[in-house]
């Protein structure tokens, strides 16, 4: 399959940025998109041009690295999937594809398709764990949890903080991320000691950061590469709620 | 160099609790007087960094990634061995040690493994203090499921996602103490090299991934918990940053390397496709568990797999192993497969694969049973070969996937330059020549919640440290080293990129020092491996600048220390003239084609030192010694 490319760049957090146009030849339709992107970057070192750079590690939709904006959509036209997990065989031969870094005040661009989303990283530190010390815990087994809870909890722990979310938001809202680790840590036994704090903070944190907030767009979840339901931002809002009154 | 693996005296239930009274403590006051470096966050980094930090100690952590989340440690799929015998099939911390001392060939410290199982259980009970939402029976206890290797059930798994979620709970742990300032974490800094000062590790020289400074930080001890170097391999399930640098450059600096050939290949990982591609994709061993592996019969079958009956189909792990069937361990699973491919029986567009087949399964339990179990496999194998498995049997084939070697360390996980740890896969210590399936999560963090924090102690303790600055000469000449460094890598100019090199040496990596070794080709190896580095630093081709985020440079470096690494390993297997778990000689085999040792001379850790690039460094032996499990011909018949 053959392609046209806009891929943005720029080379580090001060420049303004552009388009600039590629084409790539005979990539095949299993190729994942930062497989063709790599066919690409061949080209372009082999001229002596600067890679188009773009973070990425396990490639197998886990780790949560890779995030371009293709065709003005996180993650691409593939549902649940990232970036890494995305094949050309999804696109059309001969198509002009659009690739930009995700768009979020608080995910300043690093290099071309590289953000800075250490702010997601502060809101965990915020608040989002059990304070549970290395070896002053329970047995396993003295804690049951609900078969249906563990599996609610597990949906939302899902997450892989990609920040697909944010950059889908028209607010730049972070409310799904925040919202499935509370959502996660509030309905399990293991996290009711600390749930008022956690919901706080993690919303202080969050707003500290300059992320916006939710009015019920649910892009979040059409784009969430773990399909994590907008029910859980319901959680959070009544968590917070309930944390503050009560 | 003289190697002491300080395995204390007496009774083997007894000699963790022993040596841990006898070791020395740091007074509660004192501890943050301490700085300890830790490198690499995942299970066994992030794991240490959170229970260090806890007990007071000043933590400085670094990855090169942006996040503790995005470590490699994510993508373990299956699960979490330990012996609880929640499944009240027989399982004790002695069947666990002795299945993990078998499933590795005899080739693991007795002493290491039994501290293993006996912690294993703790590592449960925290993570699910921690909200790791494990999978849950009815009743709401924790379900478990059986692995390749075992006959018991004792696998905790949260879908096919355990890895992430371990490691969500160690980095919320770490995250934790981040916010109470005990640790502090340097996101997209790798490490280029280590300073030892007075013989004593004393620190670290990075670079700044984004600005490409070349920072120098300095500590009374360092950890290092970098992971495993599959990536030497090029193709692997390894993600792409994986690298053995840390691990590399410290073994130039004294540390030594244990047993670098014992690499594991994985049986069930998703063929390869074209010469595009980047990675290879692992598809959970617990698949083995409801899926059945088989070929057709006769070769050249070209019917599709559904048309293929019963009559025509070889089953030939249920066939060759009876008892243990599809859970046979995985260098076993691995070779079996390699072999009816190489015999012309392999299916698939390239013939190199073998059916993984749920149809069984499916009619047995219901599509919904499989899909609880494992639909985000079912759903990732689809994605990627556009082939839906509850329909059609998966392909599959082996794919390098785990290094048991890494760097040599005593009991205390201290490597041969004091103040120097290593913890998680980046050590060589506790799966011997082949790792069980559940027992890479287990080693990473039994590593660093429950043994480096009373270990190190020790040594912080009885250690005399001198004040060290990073503006002091042992630390100004490493920096320099590696500024050096990076200016001849920037400034070779020549025609191939790295990105070639590496498939090249991946290429002689996989012919001679993968599934099956002889010693034709690992001399083969011995010649290729120098001559291609000589090349890479003549030819090597990079773009950009030394100061901005330049991933050919990072890559750069990382294959120039896989060129090295690549020749320590072939040169170790050409050593070690017998067959034992992932270390498949051809020439050491017996009549059934299973690894054949050779124990009266083999019976060791070969512990190598570095003498020079290009030089034979020189070989250390450690004497293994089996009390309690006498070593036998492993079988799984």
């Amino acid at each position: 399959m053959n392609f046209k490319l806009k891929v943005w760049r720029q080379k580090n957090r001060e420049d303004k940025g552009r388009f600039v146009a590629y084409e790539v030849k005979n990539v095949s339709p299993d190729a994942s998109f930062l497989e063709m992107l790599d066919i690409l970057n061949v080209d372009l070192v082999k001229k002596g041009e600067d890679p188009i750079a773009f973070d990425h590690d396990c490639r197998e939709g886990i780790c949560g690295s890779c995030g371009v904006v293709i065709n003005g959509r996180s993650h691409g036209p593939g549902r649940g999937t990232a970036t890494c997990e995305l094949r050309m065989r999804l696109f059309q031969d001969g198509d002009t594809i659009v690739a930009e870094p995700w768009r979020a005040k608080p995910f300043p661009v690093i290099k071309d398709l590289v953000v800075d989303r250490t702010a997601l990283d502060r809101i965990m530190a915020a608040g989002g764990y059990i304070s549970a010390r290395t070896g002053g815990v329970a047995e396993a087994n003295a804690i049951p949890v609900p078969k249906p809870i563990a599996e609610e909890a597990m949906d939302a722990a899902a997450c892989i903080g990609c920040g697909a979310c944010v950059a889908a938001c028209p607010n730049s809202s972070a409310m799904l991320f925040v919202a499935a680790k509370v959502s996660h840590l509030a309905l399990l036994p293991q996290g009711q000691v600390e749930r008022k704090e956690r919901a706080l903070h993690m919303v202080e944190q969050m707003d500290k950061e300059g992320f916006g907030n939710c009015s019920n767009n649910y892009a979040c979840e059409a784009e969430c590469p773990k399909k994590i339901s907008v029910m859980h931002i319901a959680r959070l809002n009544r968590e917070f709620i309930r944390a503050e009154f009560t | 160099m003289t190697l002491e693996s300080k395995i204390p005296p007496g009774l083997i239930e007894k000699k963790w609790d022993t040596h841990r009274f006898n070791l020395k403590l740091v007074n509660p006051a004192n501890k943050r007087k301490y700085t300890i470096i830790v490198v690499g966050t995942g299970l066994a980094g992030a794991s240490a960094a959170a229970s260090l930090g806890e007990l007071g100690y000043n933590v400085l952590t670094f990855s090169y990634h942006e996040s503790p989340r995005r470590a490699h440690s994510i993508a373990a799929q299956g699960g979490i061995n330990a012996p609880k015998n929640y499944s009240n099939d027989g399982d004790s911390i002695w069947r666990l040690f002795y299945d993990t001392v078998k499933g590795g060939d005899y080739r693991a410290r007795e002493a290491n493994v039994y501290r293993l199982a006996q912690v294993s259980g703790n590592i449960i009970d925290q993570c699910v203090a921690q909200g790791v939402p494990f999978a849950r029976d009815y009743a709401g206890y924790l379900d478990n499921r059986s692995f390749g290797g075992a006959q018991v059930s004792r696998t905790f798994y949260a879908r096919s996602q355990t890895g992430q979620q371990l490691l969500l709970g160690a980095y919320s742990a770490m995250s934790r103490q981040i916010n109470a300032g005990t640790v502090e974490f340097f996101p997209r800094r790798e490490m280029l090299d280590l300073v030892v000062v007075d013989g004593q590790s004393r620190g670290i020289i990075c670079r700044n991934l984004v600005t490409g400074e070349i920072e120098p930080y300095a500590a009374n001890a360092v950890v290092l918990a970098t992971g495993g170097y599959a990536n030497t391999f090029y193709l692997s399930t390894m993600a792409k940053a994986s690298n053995a640098t840390a691990i590399w450059r410290a073994y130039k600096k004294g540390a030594a390397f244990g047993n670098p050939c014992f690499t594991q290949i994985h049986p069930t990982c998703i063929p390869q496709g074209g010469d595009y591609q980047s990675k290879l994709t692992l598809m959970s061993e617990s698949l083995r568990n409801d899926g059945r592996i088989w070929v057709p019969k006769k070769k050249g079958d070209t019917r599709r797999a559904e048309e293929i009956p019963e009559e025509d189909r070889d089953y030939y792990l249920e066939r060759l192993y009876p008892s243990f069937g599809n859970l046979v361990p995985r260098d076993v699973a691995s070779r079996r497969a390699k072999e009816l491919c190489d015999n012309g029986l392999g299916v698939g567009p390239t013939g190199r694969a073998v059916y993984l087949d749920f149809a069984d399964a499916i009619n047995r339990l219901g599509r919904h049973v499989i899909e609880e179990r494992y639909g985000n496999l079912f759903d990732m194998y689809h994605e990627i070969t556009a082939e839906d498995p509850y329909k059609v049997p998966m392909r599959i084939y082996p794919a390098v996937h785990y290094t048991m070697g890494g760097l040599w360390v005593d009991y205390n996980l201290m490597s041969t330059i004091p103040g120097l740890y290593v913890v998680g896969e980046a050590n060589f210590a506790d799966h011997g020549a082949n790792r069980l399936g559940a027992s890479a999560l287990m080693q990473g963090l039994a590593d660093g919640y429950f043994i480096l924090p009373y270990t190190i102690g020790d040594y912080l303790a009885s250690t005399k440290f001198n004040t060290v600055k990073t503006e002091d000469a042992p630390f100004k000449e490493v920096q320099d080293g590696i500024a050096q460094m990076v200016k001849k890598l920037m400034s070779i100019n020549g025609k191939k990129t790295v990105e070639e090199f590496h498939r090249e040496l991946g290429r002689i990596m996989w012919d001679y020092v993968g599934m099956g070794r002889n010693r034709v080709g690992l001399q083969k190896a011995l010649a290729e491996i120098p001559k291609l580095r000589e090349e890479f630093w003549q030819n090597v081709k990079l773009v950009g600048g030394p100061n901005e985020l330049n991933s050919e440079l990072e890559k750069a470096g990382r294959v120039a220390d896989f060129l090295e690494l690549g020749e320590l390993m072939s040169l170790d297997a050409l050593h070690r003239e017998e067959s034992c778990g992932g270390h498949f000689r051809e020439e050491y085999q017996t009549e059934d084609g299973e690894a054949k040792r050779n124990d009266e001379q083999f019976c060791y850790v070969a512990a190598w030192e570095f003498a020079g690039v290009g030089k034979t460094p020189n070989l250390h032996e450690e004497p293994l010694e089996f009390e309690y499990v006498k070593p036998s011909q492993r079988s799984y018949k």
